[in-house]
Order: C-alpha cells, then sequence, then structure tokens
C-alpha cells in the first residue's frame, strides 16, 4: 500500500509540468526559420516566423482577399500609370517605441533591392520608392504593373533607425556565414516580441501590448514557444501528449487518429499547391524511353491518353485517404485564372486512351522512367507509384525512379528527366507566376521550371505582355486564353490539390491558412 | 616502442585522410545543395554565381584538398542551411550529445554490470531467464522503435516524460546543461534509456558469460573450500577477474554511443550533434556533413589508437612484432 502511494505521488509529481497554461501556444512543425533577417531567405517556415513580429503593407486573408496591413489603403496613381500610392496607417509603433512613417518603407524598399536579398526578385520592377509626406508612399514601377500589391504580402518593414543604430543597414551575407544584428534580433511593428531564440531548438515569443491591432485581433495567445520537431512520430506523440496544441506538417496516416482523440482536432483547407506529372515533349528523342529515333511525349495524343490513364479519385482515396481535391489544371483553386470547368477536365477514360495510343502509333505501348522526388509532396512515392500501374493499363511500362528532392529537382532544372512530378505553389495568387515558370519555353530568366521543352513564340509573347497590361478585363482574357493552349497541348497531367491540415487542441480556435501561415494574432484560446 | 607508435600514428592519419576522401566523393550523390539554398524564383544566374562562390563548380579533389586546408588552421566553413560557422555550431550543439552520451554510458555500464552478475549468479532463477530473453529486445529490436515504444507508453499514454527535446537548460560558459533543472533531467530519461539499451544488454550479456566462465575455474573451487562468504567470492574474486575483456568493449562501445547517437537524437528531436547532421544530409549541408564525418572519424582513429598502445603496454609479444 505504501509503495503504490508512493509511485502516485511520483507520477503525479512527474505529470504536474505536463499541466497546460490556458493562453501559451504551444506550437509545432517540421522545420525551423533560417534566419531572422527580414530580407534574406525567401522561404515558408522563415517567413511564417516574421509574420509574428514584423509586418508587410498588406497580408492576405484565408480566402486569398488583401487585408489592409500597415498600408490601410492603395491605389494606382491618377496622374502616372507607373505609379501605385499607398497611404500608410498611422499611430503604428515598432516594439521599441519607434513611430513607423513612410521614411521606414522607403529604407525597407530599398534594403530589400540590395544583391543578398532574397526578395529582390519579387520587386525588381520597382525602379523608386518615394516618401509623400509621413504616412503616404509612392512605388514607381519600369512599366505599368497592375499585380504589384501581389509581390508585397511577405515584404516586411523595418525601422530604419533601429537597423542603422544597430550597424544592419546590409542584408545578411547568407551564403557567407554573415551574423548581424538583424538575424538575431527584431524590431518590427507586429503583434510578438521576440524573447529568446535557439536556431532549430526553441524560439519564444510575447504578445506586443503596445501593437496596434491590439483591440482589433483577438490576440488571446500571450506567449509563443516555436519548437521545430522532425520526426513526423515524435510531433504526434507531443501533441497526443499534451506538450504541443498547436502542429503543423501534420501526418495524413495520423491524421483520424488525432482527430479521433478527446480534446484534439484537425481542421484543413485546400492548400496553394497543385501537383502534376511534366512530359518532355521538346526532344527529337528520348533518353529513358524504349522507343528509338521518336519521342512518344511529342504526339498531344499520348500526352491526352497519358492524363486520361490517371484514376484520381482512386489516388485521392487510396493513397491520400481523402486528402486531396482531384486537379483538370495546374492552379490552384484561388488564383486568379482558374476555372471551375477547366479545373474538371480530366477524366479517367482507359477505353478512349487505348485508342488514342493506337491512332498514335503506340498500341503496343513503350516504356519510360518517371522521375519522382520522395521527401518533398505529402505521399508524393506513393502518388508515383500509383501512377506506374494505371499507366500500365495502357501500355506505358513506367519505371519509377524516387529519389529525395535535393537531387530530384536539379533533374528538372537541368533537363535530365523526360518525365517528372513537380508541385507549385502560388504566392502571387495570379496565373502569370504559374506562365513565367511554368509555361513560358526556358531561357535564363524566365521558364526555368519548365521541363517540357514547349516554347511557343505566341504563347511567349501573350506571357510577357501579361506583366504590362493594365486593362485587367484585357489581361484576364490573355491569361483564359494561354490555359486554353496549355490544357489542349496537355503540358502536363495534373493530379490533384494538396490539402492543408492543422492539428491542435480544442482550446486553440484558428482556421487553416493555404499558404501555411499561420499568423497568431488570429488565434483564439479557451 | 617508439617506431611502433609513430607508426601507429601514420597509419592512423593515413585512414583519416582515405575517409574523407571516400565521404567528399559521396557528397556528390547527396544531391545539389544550390537547389534547396535558393528558392524557386531563381534564375539561371543566380545559381551559377551562387555555385561559383561556393566553389562547387571545381573538381571534388580540389574542393576535398581546400577543406583540408582549411580544416587544418581550424576553419570548417559556414553551414548552408543555417549560415553561420561550422564550428560555432557544433560547439554549441556537442554538449547535448556528451550529456546524452555520458547518461547512456553510465546506464548501460552500471545496469549492465548488475544484471550481468546478477544473471550469472542466479542462472537458474526464474528472474534471471525473465532478464535474459526481455534483454534480447534490446538487442534485436531498431533504437528508432525502442524509442517510439518508450515515447507511446511514457508521453503518450502515462503523460509523465516529455516527448521531444531537452527541456530548460542552463548555460555555463560556453557549455548548456540539462542536468540542473527538473525538466532538463525529465527530458534525458527517454533518450538516455533509448540509446544505452544496445550496449547495456551487451554489456551484461558479456559480463554474464565471462562471470560464468570465471565462477568455474579451480580458484573460485578453492575459495569456497576456504569457507569464504559467496559475496567476497563473488565480487571480489570473480567480478575482478572479468573486468578485463569487458573494459575493453565498454572503451570502444563509448565512441559508438557518440556516432550513433543520430537515430535517437532524430526520434526525440534532442538538439546535439545527430540531428544536426540529418539535417544537413536532408539539406545537403556539406561543410557540416564534412566536418562531422571528419570528427567521428578522428574520434574512432584516436580510440583505436589508444587501445592500440595500451595493449602494446600490456602484451610484449606485440611490440616484437612490430619491430
Amino acid at each position: 500500500m505504501k509503495k503504490t502511494s508512493t509511485f502516485l505521488a511520483v507520477a503525479a509529481l512527474l505529470s504536474s509540468t505536463a499541466v497546460v497554461s490556458a493562453e501559451t501556444l504551444k506550437w509545432a512543425r517540421a522545420g525551423d526559420a533560417l534566419t531572422l533577417d527580414p530580407h534574406s531567405q525567401n522561404e515558408g517556415p522563415s517567413h511564417t516566423m516574421r509574420h509574428q513580429m514584423y509586418e508587410p503593407l498588406i497580408i492576405r486573408d484565408t480566402s486569398g482577399a488583401f487585408v489592409p496591413t500597415l498600408a490601410t489603403d492603395w491605389a494606382p496613381s491618377a496622374d502616372n500609370p507607373n505609379v501605385w500610392v499607398f497611404n500608410l496607417r498611422e499611430g503604428v509603433k515598432f516594439h521599441d517605441g519607434a513611430d513607423f512613417t513612410a521614411e521606414d518603407v522607403v529604407f525597407s524598399f530599398e534594403r530589400a533591392k540590395q544583391p543578398n536579398s532574397d526578395m529582390k526578385e519579387l520587386i525588381g520592377s520597382i525602379t523608386a520608392v518615394r516618401a509623400v509626406g509621413d504616412h503616404t508612399v509612392e512605388i514607381e514601377t519600369d512599366g505599368p504593373n497592375p499585380i504589384l500589391p501581389s509581390n508585397l504580402t511577405n515584404l516586411f518593414m523595418m525601422d530604419k533607425g533601429w537597423t542603422e543604430a544597430n550597424n544592419t543597414v546590409n542584408v545578411q551575407d547568407f551564403e557567407g556565414g554573415e551574423i548581424t544584428y538583424a538575424t538575431t534580433n527584431v524590431n518590427g511593428t507586429g503583434a510578438y516580441r521576440l524573447v529568446s531564440r535557439e536556431p532549430d531548438v526553441k524560439t519564444v515569443m510575447v504578445r506586443n501590448e503596445e501593437y496596434w491591432g491590439r483591440n482589433d485581433f483577438p490576440m488571446e495567445v500571450s506567449k509563443i514557444v516555436y519548437t521545430p520537431i522532425q520526426n513526423a512520430a515524435t510531433r504526434v506523440a507531443a501533441l497526443l501528449s499534451g506538450e504541443v496544441n498547436f502542429l503543423q506538417d501534420m501526418p495524413v496516416q495520423d491524421l483520424a487518429r488525432v482527430d479521433g482523440t478527446d480534446g484534439l482536432t484537425v481542421k484543413q483547407a485546400p492548400q496553394n499547391r497543385v501537383i502534376f506529372f511534366g512530359m518532355n515533349q521538346g526532344a527529337d528523342d528520348l533518353e529513358a524511353d524504349n522507343v528509338d529515333g521518336k519521342n512518344p511525349l511529342a504526339d498531344v495524343r499520348v500526352r491526352k491518353a497519358m492524363s486520361m490513364a490517371i484514376n484520381r479519385d482512386a489516388i485521392r482515396q487510396v493513397v491520400m485517404r481523402g486528402q486531396s481535391q482531384p486537379a483538370g489544371m495546374i492552379a490552384p483553386p484561388f488564383v486568379n485564372g482558374w476555372t471551375a470547368a477547366m479545373d474538371g477536365e480530366s477524366s479517367t477514360d482507359l477505353e478512349g486512351a487505348k485508342a488514342l495510343m493506337a491512332e498514335a502509333g503506340y498500341g503496343e505501348g513503350f516504356s519510360i522512367r518517371l522521375d519522382c522526388p520522395n521527401d518533398r509532396y505529402i505521399n508524393d512515392e506513393p502518388i508515383c507509384q500509383a501512377a506506374v500501374g494505371m499507366l500500365g493499363q495502357i501500355g506505358i511500362t513506367v519505371n519509377l525512379d524516387a529519389i529525395p528532392k535535393a537531387q530530384h529537382f536539379p533533374k528538372i532544372t537541368d533537363s535530365k528527366t523526360d518525365f517528372y512530378m513537380l508541385g507549385w505553389g502560388v504566392p502571387t495568387y495570379d496565373s502569370e507566376y504559374i506562365f513565367n515558370f511554368l509555361v513560358h519555353g526556358r531561357e535564363s530568366d524566365i521558364g526555368t521550371w519548365n521541363g517540357t521543352g514547349f516554347n511557343n513564340a505566341d504563347v511567349n509573347a501573350k506571357i510577357k505582355s501579361l506583366a504590362s497590361n493594365t486593362d485587367l478585363d484585357a489581361r484576364n482574357a490573355d491569361i483564359a486564353a494561354i490555359w486554353r493552349v496549355v490544357q489542349d497541348e496537355q503540358l502536363y497531367v495534373p493530379i490533384h490539390h494538396q490539402v492543408l491540415n492543422w492539428g491542435m487542441s480544442d482550446s486553440v480556435g484558428i482556421e487553416v491558412d493555404p499558404e501555411d501561415q499561420p499568423r497568431v494574432k488570429y488565434f483564439t484560446m479557451k | 616502442m617508439l617506431p611502433f607508435i609513430l607508426k601507429r600514428v601514420f597509419q592512423s592519419m593515413l585512414v583519416l585522410v582515405v575517409t574523407g576522401a571516400i565521404a567528399f566523393s559521396m557528397f556528390t550523390f547527396v544531391g545539389d545543395p544550390i537547389d534547396n539554398m535558393l528558392g524557386q524564383e531563381r534564375t539561371m544566374e543566380d545559381v551559377e554565381r551562387l555555385r561559383a562562390r561556393l566553389g562547387l563548380d571545381k573538381p571534388i579533389p580540389v574542393q576535398y584538398f581546400k577543406f583540408l586546408n582549411e580544416a587544418a588552421q581550424g576553419n570548417f566553413g559556414v553551414s548552408y542551411r543555417q549560415g553561420r560557422e561550422v564550428s560555432e555550431i557544433i560547439m554549441e550543439r556537442a554538449p547535448a550529445t556528451l550529456e546524452l552520451a555520458a547518461l547512456s554510458a553510465i546506464f548501460a555500464v552500471v545496469m549492465g554490470i548488475v544484471l550481468g552478475v546478477f544473471t550469472a549468479i542466479r542462472r537458474d532463477g526464474f528472474a534471471a531467464h525473465f532478464i535474459m530473453s526481455a534483454s534480447l529486445i534490446g538487442v534485436s529490436l531498431p533504437t528508432f522503435l525502442i524509442g517510439i515504444l518508450l515515447i507511446y507508453l511514457f508521453s503518450v499514454e502515462l503523460g509523465w516524460l516529455p516527448s521531444f527535446g531537452r527541456g530548460e537548460v542552463i548555460k555555463i560558459g560556453g557549455w548548456t546543461t540539462g542536468f540542473l533543472t527538473e525538466s532538463g533531467l525529465k527530458a534525458l530519461i527517454l533518450p538516455a534509456i533509448t540509446l544505452g539499451l544496445y550496449q547495456m544488454t551487451l554489456i551484461m550479456r558479456l559480463v554474464r558469460s565471462e562471470m560464468l566462465e570465471v565462477l568455474r575455474q579451480d580458484y573460485i573451487r578453492f575459495a569456497r573450500a576456504r569457507g569464504l562468504s559467496e559475496r567476497v567470492i563473488n565480487f571480489r574474486h570473480a567480478l575482478k577477474n572479468t573486468m578485463v575483456p569487458v573494459v575493453t568493449v565498454i572503451g570502444l562501445q563509448l565512441g559508438a554511443i557518440i556516432a550513433f547517437a543520430i537515430i535517437t537524437e532524430t526520434v526525440f528531436q534532442w538538439p546535439g550533434l545527430g540531428l544536426l547532421f540529418i539535417n544537413a544530409i536532408q539539406f545537403v549541408d556539406i561543410p557540416v556533413m564534412a566536418a562531422y564525418l571528419m570528427m567521428i572519424s578522428v574520434m574512432f582513429v584516436v580510440i583505436n589508437l589508444l587501445v592500440d598502445i595500451l595493449y602494446a603496454f600490456i602484451d610484449p609479444r606485440l611490440r616484437v612484432s612490430a619491430k
């Protein structure tokens, strides 16, 4: 009896630290931010961390619509088509108490255009940023730029005075191993302040009581403890045991388990990422096939047949356990240019596919290698395995080569693959971004991810003209026309839109953001 | 004696250089680091500029020579993933791994010897049979599975111990320790058991078989005949004589504990060198991989060298044949 009570006492003592403090968000995901410098490393987890402490002029809500943040409103200038005018929020203070003014915006843009900045490509069209009074800025571009605001949602504002005083005007030289004041310290306008940070181990933030939107947002989390946990099983165990109450990067196989656990919920939303196969139609002969002197993928009938052989519903049910949305075009649903009609254009028709193959002269089939990553997308390798079986039904013998992403992606950019898997997210929410990288013929600074060899002068010219077309109706008509070509050419075989899952305890209230960017100021805590 | 040691040192240097060369030629197969370092918006110029800047456009032997040259001056380069000096990152991560390894080693040695002696003395008892059967688990189950099972039992089901991380650590100079806080100590328990279990069963089985061997010797029988107590026989006479081979194995296994902490650290998100190395492989962080592999090979080479030299002291025959 005595033994039992000692045992219970020890158990109680050991479990006492597991008691959850209601306002602390204990947050885990697979990876950590690479740096805190706002203009270095244009990368998801780094932006997520910055979004809690720094702010851009504009952010997007979960539907993709713009939300005024440090800018209250913005519009193209009436006098000059190359200029956008942004009115800034008044009364905003940085964490150190300094006022946020137009001068800081000008400074931040200049900093983000430096050679070491990772954000410079997104604002490459900007030629000048001018302060017009304390709370207005004019941004001039090298031509009319109708979608400029889309490129500013991850462009964070720094305080000019603080940055200069701490010798951190230059963006860190990341590859050179430079550590600056801004890589380890934060002075933003955001809803949370940095308390401590150990890279890859733990980052702690506390609520900024002087935040300009203190009363406009829930801001019920008073303290954030962010821990990267790499191993998927450990990550889920931490959520199940209550050591963590908010989890990103949920493994698909554990969704049902977590959702079925008392006190835990899984929330989901379609993610801003579409998964598809690319086919090299440009080469005269393929290296990775068994057809000599000809390229079967150059025949649009073969590409159509391949798309018709893929059973997207089966992939959704069996491979993805329901966590995907079959796709008919390679644009995520909230992107400008996406249409439900085109997204529904892919259908499974084995007989039709076989007929097309025979018509193209490949009734006997052929063999080809499929290159696939095994550590990049949700269930990437199993999707490819499923595709191998499906394509086998129309006589295409597929040899699967599934390798880590660090080896897979160079194959696409170096044209070392004829048939490959790729996923694409669209940070600007506009089709132009997709066309620039995936449809325009490959050149050194455009079409860099287009491994299909497709290079159509008309389409290229249309894509280039999108950048400066201010007539939005005409621009949208061009976008629709380009999509029609992409669809009719079956440039890619779309598979599905990924679904994003966040796991959380019932006390945490937040809706899933399609860009996987939780902003803690929106969180409610019970 | 001196020629023998010099010859051994020379051989060790050769092993190091060869290990490094093999490691460097393997890095090309891990993937292209550039791809992870630049976002999807990069242009071909960006790629080429960065490749030239990192020296990755040069042939492998040139890269290796540059690495050796700089490493000899104590410069291990800059991590591609974290953008910080590799030597600084390694110094920051080493305490976590060393504390974990030390605790696992203590656990393995103490429990191994105690259980080994127990199962040897009570060789026919039920408890001894049970321990021997259970020890098969330690030998045959892979480390990650043991780790996951322990997490499931003690963190998820019972909620007693944390499933990841080091808990609160206290900084003393350049060292961080988890030994001084309650959460730090609790965080050590599961990973230390996971990491030390294999070594513990190994030591236990070794002690048991050595002990059984010794207990059959004539001098033990004579000791019994003299009427010495069982305790004196077992611990003063028998155990002492079983320790010679056991100490050798323990020495060699200590290196293995540090080197093989990789899996345990990944399962428990233990912020040590093993986790650093796994991250480096996934990101193709060549400077970190190179520094870690060289560090581990130096460690093993030094341990082996010391063992060789010690043997030479103990066994004169080795000295003779070395001449």
